[in-house]
């Protein structure tokens, strides 16, 4: 984060010294190299490819699982903290935006309890005897 | 009280950093979110709230696919299309996740070239990520069109579980709903881009204020987050 930050100084001042006054005032909004963008951009093509491979080469069970979720949280996470440069923002806003869905885990994990519990009631009681 | 209707306020020297910044930025009387103009600060609630809309949605269908006794339908089979004579499974969704990724690169690029003001290259760059973004549509379309040929309706499909065709009618609608509403969006910006009406400060014809390049961005966050929700839709819905 440390390094993030003056990183982003860096960006900052670089421009507002050699432009004109008003663009000065005007261009401390998020500016990084190209080149970042271009790098990230390369590693979404590359997960989605893993990420379809994973069904292409038709795995199966905890690996499947396992694989579907990290390519998922690894592109989740790029396009957040550089597309939408969260990575640069203040932590009062990262945290603001990024710890509420905490709460959807929670919710997630209740769901999960009651969907097993219907299943294990529809299976006693309802299933077609087979 | 001045300080907090300042669109883009100045950035005093020192703020402190970590937990304690946090704890400063939010607890000393006057806006909390220190260097963010207040329309990215409403851009990204606006998206924390679409956040939690398409986990319920993500969250109803992973109830529905672990409370059935039925077996799902295999959506790599359901997706898969014939290419040639080739039978390629769940290729049409994986062709509209590259769409969208190159729609969220040329859109990072836009932003980038905004805030160098350059004005040709970001609207330029909008409408090429509206043309994808309008591409994705298409062929969601095409897609919505095949399945319901296929007889699959929201209370039922031939393949398995009923609740399949609910989930997914429900989850690529409101998706889809909300690339058309970005690719519109982003028409609008990328015509006052180019315009010049942040070059020159023009005042928007309804809230009369003078608009930045920072709007660039905010369209963008937009953008990037529609892509996002469609990385967990690919991940839960299609791939699971």
């Amino acid at each position: 984060m440390t390094n993030a930050a003056v990183h982003m100084e860096g960006q900052l001042h670089a421009p507002a010294h050699g432009a004109v006054a008003t663009a000065a005032v005007h261009a401390k909004g998020q500016q990084h190299p190209i080149k970042l963008y271009l790098v990230v951009w390369g590693w979404l093509f590359v997960l989605s490819t893993c990420s379809y491979l994973v069904d292409y080469f038709g795995l199966h069970g905890y690996l499947r699982w396992s694989l579907i979720l990290l390519f998922m949280i690894l592109k989740a996470g790029l396009i957040v903290a550089v597309f939408m440069h969260m990575a640069w923002e203040r932590l009062a806003l990262a945290y603001a935006i990024l710890l509420p869905p905490i709460a959807v885990l929670v919710f997630v994990s209740i769901m999960v309890l009651e969907s097993e519990y219907t299943h294990f009631l529809r299976v006693l009681f309802f299933a077609a005897p087979s | 009280m001045a300080e907090t209707v300042l669109t883009n306020p100045g950035q005093s020297p020192a703020r402190l950093e970590g937990w304690r910044g946090i704890a400063a930025d939010w607890a000393s009387d006057q806006r909390a979110f220190k260097n963010v103009s207040w329309g990215k600060a409403m851009m990204w609630i606006f998206l924390l709230s679409d956040t939690f809309i398409f986990s319920c949605f993500l969250l109803s269908y992973m109830t529905a696919r672990m409370s059935t006794t039925v077996p799902w339908p295999n959506p790599s089979e359901v997706f898969a299309l014939n290419i040639g004579g080739n039978h390629i499974p769940l290729i049409l969704i994986a062709i509209m996740t590259f769409v969208l990724i190159s729609s969220s690169g040329t859109m990072a690029m836009a932003v980038n070239f905004g805030y160098r003001r350059d004005r040709v290259r970001t609207a330029i760059l909008m409408l090429v990520t509206a043309a994808f973004g309008a591409t994705f549509v298409g062929m969601q379309a095409f897609e919505w069109t095949k399945l319901i040929m296929e007889g699959v309706r929201p209370w039922g499909n031939p393949w398995g579980a009923p609740q399949f065709g609910a989930s997914f009618f429900m989850i690529t609608g409101f998706h889809g709903t909300h690339v058309t509403i970005g690719v519109i969006f982003l028409i609008a910006i990328a015509r006052k881009v180019f315009r010049g009406d942040f070059d020159v400060e023009r005042r928007g014809f309804f809230t009369s204020r003078k608009g930045y390049y920072e709007i660039v961005e905010i369209t963008g966050l937009y953008w990037h987050f529609v892509d996002l929700v469609w990385v967990f839709i690919f991940a839960f819905f299609y791939l699971w």
